[in-house]
C-alpha cells in the first residue's frame, strides 16, 4: 500500500479548521477526495487553503491546529 | 519612578525603534521574542533577549502570562507595548500594573473606555468632538429610523450593534432601498449575532482620514499636528504625511483642539491618536475613534516637529510632566512615509517572506528608514509584511514627493518582492501630486491594475 502526503505550498502557520469555532476539515480516519481543503496556512496575515492533489484513504494528520510550517513540510499522510 | 529597565513586547521595525529611544535615555532594553525572532536586529541590539514562545503570536506576542513571566525573570521596571499585539489591550495593561511594574500606555481604564466605539464616540461627543450624524446607539423601530434618514440625509450606513470588522454593514442610497434594506438587515441581524438591533450612521463620502497626534502627562495635553492618511488598501494606511495638506487654518485649529480636548477630558497619560473622516467640500470632520498606542507612522510627525514621540511615551510613563509646552511645537516643511511591505504588487499583493540580500539603504539629511531588515536576515512568514518605513522630510509636499521618488529609487531590498515599485508608482500618480484623493481612491486606481501593466511593459 502506498502512502500519499499532503505538503504545504507555503510557508507560514497551518490551520485546520476554517475558523476558530468550525469544526476541523477533515479528522484523522477521514477519506479525501483530490481537491479536499485540509487546511489553511496564514502567510503575513493572509490566508491560503491547503488542498489535497490526489484522492486517499483514512488521512493522518502530522501537525496541531495553529502549528507553524515550512514550505514543503509534510502536514498529513493518506493511504493511497 | 524614572525607568531604568524596559521590556519591549513587540517585534520588528517598532522594536527597533523603541530599542534606539530606550538606550539614548539610558534604558537597559530586554527584547521578548518568539522562536522565528531569536535572529531578529531587536535581538541583537537590545542588552539582553528573552523567549517568550514558538513563532505563532498566539502562542508568543499575544501569550499575556508568557510575557509577564518574561518580565519578572528579567527583573524589569516596565514593558513597552509597541503597536498592534496586545499594546490596546486593558487586560494586559493590568496584568503589567498588577505584576508591579510600568505599563508604557495610558492605564487600562482609558484604552477600555476608548477601545469601546460606542463608549468612545460618547467621551468625543461630551467633549465636543463632532461626531458621524447618526443614532444615539440602537434605532427602536423603523419609522424612528426613518425619522432620523429625513434628518441626516443619503447614503446611510446600517450596522449592526452587535456586529463588528465590517460584519453586518449595508449602505442605503435612497428611501426605497432604506425601507426594504433596514427589516432585511434587522432580521439578518437576529440570525447572525442573535441580536436584530441596529445603528444609523452617515457616509462620508470622498472623505480623507486626517488624524492628530497627542501627548498627554495625566493633567497636560498637548498636540502635535496632524497627519494625512487617505491612501489606504485593505484598511491598511500605505502612504502618510504630516501635515495634511490643504487645511484652512481654522480648520487645523478645530481639529487639534477637539483632539486635546478629548484627550484632557479622560486625563490621558501617553502618547495618542485621535483619528477623523474629513469631508474635503464641506471642510467638516467627525471623530472615529481613539488610538492609545504608538502609531506605525508616528515618524511623519517627527520628521516635522523634531519631536521624539518614543523617548516622550518613555519619559511620561517613567513618572516625568511632559517636557515640551505647546507654543514649542512647530511644524516645519513636509515630510512622507512609505509603508515598505514584503508583497509582490504585480501579483495582488502575494506575500513575499524569504532571506534578504543586497541591501542597501540611502541616507542623506531629511532621510529615514526604520527596519528590521539586515543582510541575510530572513523574514519570517508568521508575522505582518511590513519591512520598514521609508521616510523624507522636503520644504513643502512637492519637494517631499520629489524626494521619496529619489530615496526609493535609491533602496535595494534583493531576495525577495516588496511594494516598493507601488510606491514609486503613486509617487508619479498626478491625483496624489494634485492632491485630489480620499480614502477610497487606491483601491480604484489598483482595480485598474497599473502596476501590472508597467511590468508587462
Amino acid at each position: 500500500m502506498s502512502k500519499v502526503e499532503i505538503r504545504a505550498p507555503m510557508p507560514g502557520i497551518f490551520y485546520r479548521k476554517p475558523s476558530p469555532e468550525s469544526p476541523p476539515f477533515k479528522t484523522d480516519g477521514d477519506d479525501v477526495s483530490a481537491g479536499d481543503v485540509v487546511g489553511l496556512i496564514e502567510v503575513m496575515k493572509s490566508f491560503h487553503e491547503v488542498a489535497a492533489l490526489e484522492p486517499g484513504k483514512s488521512v493522518r494528520f502530522l501537525l496541531e491546529d495553529a502549528d507553524a510550517v515550512m514550505a514543503g513540510q509534510v502536514v498529513a499522510e493518506l493511504e493511497g | 519612578m524614572a525607568i531604568g529597565s524596559l521590556l519591549i513586547a513587540n517585534r520588528g521595525e517598532i522594536a527597533v525603534r523603541i530599542i534606539r529611544a530606550a538606550q539614548a535615555l539610558g534604558i537597559r532594553t530586554v527584547q521578548a521574542h518568539s522562536a522565528a525572532d531569536a535572529d531578529s536586529l531587536a535581538v541583537k541590539l537590545a542588552d539582553d533577549a528573552v523567549l517568550i514562545g514558538p513563532p505563532p503570536a498566539a502562542k508568543s506576542y499575544l501569550d499575556i502570562g508568557a510575557i509577564i513571566a518574561a518580565a519578572k525573570e528579567k527583573d524589569v521596571d516596565a514593558i513597552h507595548p509597541g503597536y498592534g499585539f496586545l499594546a490596546e489591550n486593558a487586560e494586559f495593561a493590568d496584568a503589567v500594573v498588577e505584576a508591579g511594574m510600568i505599563f508604557v500606555g495610558p492605564d487600562a481604564e482609558a484604552i477600555r473606555l476608548l477601545g469601546d466605539k460606542v463608549a468612545a464616540r460618547d467621551v468625543a461627543r461630551q467633549a465636543g468632538v463632532p461626531t458621524v450624524p447618526g443614532s444615539h446607539g440602537r434605532v427602536a423601530d423603523l419609522d424612528e429610523a426613518r425619522a432620523l434618514v429625513e434628518e441626516i440625509g443619503f447614503p446611510v450606513m446600517i450596522k449592526a450593534a452587535a456586529g463588528g470588522g465590517g460584519r453586518g454593514i449595508r449602505i442605503a442610497e435612497d428611501f426605497a432601498a432604506f425601507e426594504k434594506q433596514f427589516p432585511q438587515a434587522a432580521s439578518e441581524a437576529r440570525a447572525a449575532f442573535g441580536d436584530g438591533g441596529l445603528y444609523i450612521e452617515k457616509v462620508i463620502e470622498n472623505a480623507r482620514h486626517i488624524e492628530v497626534q497627542i501627548l498627554g502627562d495625566g493633567d497636560n495635553v498637548i498636540h502635535c499636528y496632524e497627519r494625512e492618511c487617505s491612501l489606504q488598501r485593505r484598511r491598511q494606511k500605505v502612504w502618510e504625511e504630516a501635515p495634511a495638506f490643504g487645511l484652512s487654518p481654522t480648520v487645523r485649529a478645530a481639529l487639534t483642539e477637539c483632539a486635546v480636548a478629548l484627550a484632557k477630558s479622560v486625563g490621558y497619560r501617553g502618547a495618542g491618536t485621535v483619528e477623523y473622516l474629513y469631508d474635503a467640500d464641506t471642510q467638516a470632520f467627525y471623530f472615529i475613534e481613539m488610538n492609545t498606542r504608538i502609531q506605525v507612522e508616528h515618524p511623519v510627525t517627527e520628521m516635522v516637529t523634531g519631536i521624539d514621540l518614543v523617548a516622550e511615551m518613555l519619559r511620561i510613563a517613567g513618572g516625568e510632566k511632559l517636557s515640551i509646552a505647546q507654543d514649542d511645537v512647530h511644524v516645519e516643511g513636509h515630510a512622507i512615509e512609505c509603508r515598505i511591505n514584503a508583497e509582490d504588487p504585480a501579483q495582488n499583493f502575494l506575500p513575499s517572506p524569504g532571506q534578504i540580500s543586497g541591501l542597501s539603504v540611502p541616507e542623506g539629511e531629511g532621510v529615514r528608514f526604520d527596519t528590521m531588515l539586515y543582510d541575510g536576515y530572513f523574514v519570517p512568514p508568521f508575522y505582518d509584511s511590513l519591512l520598514g518605513k521609508m521616510i523624507v522630510r522636503g520644504v513643502d509636499r512637492a519637494d517631499a514627493i520629489r524626494r521619496m521618488e529619489q530615496a526609493l529609487g535609491a533602496l535595494v531590498i534583493g531576495g525577495i518582492k516588496t511594494t516598493v515599485p507601488l510606491h514609486l508608482a503613486i509617487a508619479a500618480n498626478p491625483d496624489v501630486i494634485a492632491g485630489a484623493f480620499h480614502t477610497k481612491y487606491l483601491e480604484g486606481w489598483l482595480a485598474g491594475a497599473p502596476l501590472s501593466e508597467t511590468e508587462n511593459a
